[in-house]
């Protein structure tokens, strides 16, 4: 069989988008000579349909679909129809991603037994080791370019990391660096080196970022295995008497509906969208959704404890020229409770145009203590802090008990609220960025509270014991053989790191597997 | 290290949307004409739904919103020209906008005797902005004023960001390190 695949085609494999989780699983199986259609909600804009403008690409690339928020963060008042930025489109968010991939710590896959008990957590150990994991990352560092790996180099540092390293020496940081990222530093893997054109976060239009839509997606199609259907939104999954899953419904690019049959299907949208496929695939079999036996289908959402420091020197920075993120300071990413939270987190670089620093330094201030920043824009360094946040039962996405989409299913609504460790953390990651950036002889520091959500994680979590979470340490839904989730809605801790890699990591390690109960006649 | 001209810029075509093309030689503050424009006639914005008074005062609210010594008053006026469409087209908008400039004229009288626009300090002007400042009207305007104002390429150089970056080779040649005061 080959690519384009028959409706009624139940041997193929369907996987429910195209971005870490999903591209990479759809090209891997692919790869290995398994029919494969991945449907991906997005429409499919190649790297020349990419605009270095900020609100341009915005528009152009993002989920914008209706999604409300509720819960005590600040993105609800501030952003309340704007829980998570994240792309729809073929790559899904690795088309805006920063590129910044780095490893779990070993603890980090243990929080439960390494932090103990944390009052209104709801912590829980991975049901794999980083012992276990390090095979596929590996590989997934060899197959991302990732700097620092494989013999690539690290990126040359720009003049905002050049702040940033400046002030982690004086403050005796060890750990400062351009990082480990998903960008060619040299050629490679038959794309470009960085130009440093600092408009990693509306696609990257040299080709040296890494995403599924450039680097993964091309080779698996080149196979005749796999079959990218762009504009098609899954909008239920399917199963038989057996509680096997049959197929998925979807609207494609006309808004027809469409029924795709499989013989396994693998859930990748991203942690608002999976868990709302599971729940909008209630049926009298399933009252609850699709593989939530345990009710934990949506809960434990995670966003990283994030914030922003931005400092203002007496002399020009131009921090938006070049890459927005190569530069990370590790020093704090351990756990060490003495410092009153438990978890760690990262300082690393970041830039935004004058447009989005409009909007997002302070957003809903005005009045000149705010425009005397702006004033001075290109003085500017700046960092962004990614720690590991506490999961929360509460925290969770749910089904908006009114409001439907344009297919008449309910929209999700994102509820958060910090944790205590999550708000002293903050503090003093805040405290400690504007250290950095004094020791370098900034004359004006700012805390910046988080963004509407780039790393959103945990809502379909990996557990040991099915009562749990939702998935077992393959990804493998604890209630229904053939169904799998492929995304971050699978991460049962969010770590200090930024999920991509791990993402990636956990796709090739399923494809294997897939492959592997297939071989076996199991799947 | 490579620096950023911040001058401004003069050009000849007329940038202001939602009102027409900025002609020169158009004089001050004509009421019943249908523009508004500065004395030197460097801009000009079309009031076909709007009061000419009030297409003004969103002027000065937007300079007071989010002042900037360094911006002339063209683009405070770029910001704001395209209410006049838009309330043309959506009656509540204009009925929020007309009454929120009424209600800001008439606290200006009561405090200073005078409307808004004509108050003369902008620390006096500000203490009205903030009395209104969770209300509906002066939300509208701040939020729009973000793209309204940091969104027009011609206002990116007077605070030293370059936009578009990929169609002139990136920065790898243009001074993506220069730093040299480290």
């Amino acid at each position: 069989m080959a690519a384009p695949y028959d409706l009624n085609d139940d041997k193929v494999v369907v996987v429910v988008g195209s971005g870490a989780g999903g591209g990479t699983l759809g090209t891997e199986l692919a790869l290995k000579g398994i029919d494969t259609v991945i449907l991906e909600a997005g429409g499919r804009h190649e790297m020349d349909e990419f605009v270095n403008d900020e609100w341009a690409s915005f528009s152009l690339i993002s989920w914008l679909d209706k999604r409300t928020t509720s819960g005590t963060w600040r993105v609800a008042k501030d952003f309340s129809g704007l829980p998570a930025w994240i792309v729809k489109a073929v790559g899904g968010s690795t088309v805006h991603w920063a590129g910044a991939s780095l490893r779990f710590q070993e603890h980090e896959f243990k929080i439960k037994s390494v932090y103990g008990d944390i009052a209104g957590a709801s912590l829980l150990d991975w049901p794999i080791t980083l012992a276990e994991m390090e095979p596929w990352y590996a590989k997934a560092e060899d197959r991302m370019g990732v700097t620092r790996t494989n013999g690539i180099p690290g990126l040359p540092g720009n003049n905002n990391f050049k702040i940033m390293k400046a002030g982690a020496d004086k403050l005796g940081y060890k750990e400062c660096s351009t990082g480990r990222m998903a960008i060619n530093s040299e050629p490679r893997h038959g794309r470009g080196p960085c130009q440093q054109i600092g408009f990693c976060f509306q696609g990257c239009k040299s080709g040296a970022k890494w995403s599924t839509l450039v680097a993964e997606i091309p080779r698996g199609e080149d196979t005749g295995k796999l079959e990218v259907r762009a504009n098609c939104q899954v909008l239920k999954i399917e199963h038989d008497a057996k509680g096997k899953v049959t197929g998925v419904v979807y609207a494609d690019k006309d808004g027809k509906e469409q029924r795709q049959k499989a013989r396994a299907v693998c859930v990748a949208g991203n942690s608002i969208e999976s868990p709302r496929l599971l729940l909008n695939s209630a049926s009298n079999m399933f009252k609850d959704g699709l593989a939530n036996s345990s009710g934990q289908v949506g809960k434990n959402y995670m966003r990283h404890m994030t914030g922003s420091v931005y400092g203002i020197f007496e002399q020009p920075v131009h921090m938006y020229r070049g890459t927005t993120m190569a530069g990370i300071i590790s020093d704090e990413n351990r756990n060490d409770p003495k410092r009153g939270f438990v978890g760690g987190y990262e300082f690393e670089t970041l830039s935004l145009g004058l447009p989005f620093m409009a909007a997002f330094l302070d957003p809903g201030a005005w009045g000149r203590e705010f425009t005397s920043a702006l004033d001075r824009y290109d003085h500017m360094a700046g960092m962004w802090i990614v720690g590991e946040d506490m999961p929360q039962e509460t925290n969770r996405i749910t089904l908006h008990p009114t409001e439907k989409d344009k297919y008449g299913l309910p929209i999700p609504n994102v509820h958060f609220d910090d944790h205590a460790n999550d708000v002293a953390m903050r503090n003093h990651a805040y405290k400690q960025g504007a250290a950095v950036y004094d020791a370098v002889g900034a004359t004006r520091t700012f805390p910046t509270p988080p963004y509407p959500s780039t790393h959103n994680l945990g809502t379909n979590r990996m557990s040991e014991k099915p009562k749990d979470g939702v998935v077992n340490k393959w990804g493998q839904t604890h209630d229904i053989p053939n169904l799998f989730i492929s995304d971050g809605s699978q991460f049962t801790t969010g770590a200090a790191e930024n999920p991509t890699l791990t993402i990636v990591t956990l796709a090739l390690r399923q494809a294997d597997h897939i492959a592997g109960r297939m071989s076996k006649g199991e799947l | 290290m490579r620096l950023v001209d911040k001058r401004t810029k003069v050009s000849r075509r007329g940038f202001l949307k939602g009102g027409g093309a900025a002609t020169v030689g158009l004089v001050t503050l004509s009421v019943g004409t249908g523009w508004i424009a500065s004395p030197d006639g460097a801009w000009a914005v079309g009031v076909k739904t709007l009061k000419p008074e009030t297409m003004q005062t969103l002027i000065q609210m937007a300079r007071d919103i989010y002042p900037h010594d360094q911006l002339g008053d063209r683009y405070y006026a770029f910001a704001v020209a395209g209410y006049d469409e838009k309330a043309g087209a959506d009656a509540s908008l204009k009925g929020l906008i007309e009454d929120g400039v009424a209600g800001l004229n008439s606290a200006a009288q009561a405090k200073h005797k005078n409307r808004y626009a004509a108050v003369a300090w902008e620390a006096d002007r500000v203490a009205l902005l903030r009395q209104i400042q969770d209300g509906k009207f002066f939300q509208t305007v701040r939020g729009n004023l973000i793209t309204g104002i940091y969104n027009n390429p011609e206002v990116w150089p007077k605070f030293g960001y370059e936009g578009p970056s990929a169609e002139k080779g990136g920065y790898i040649h243009r001074g993506f390190n220069d730093v040299d005061w480290l």
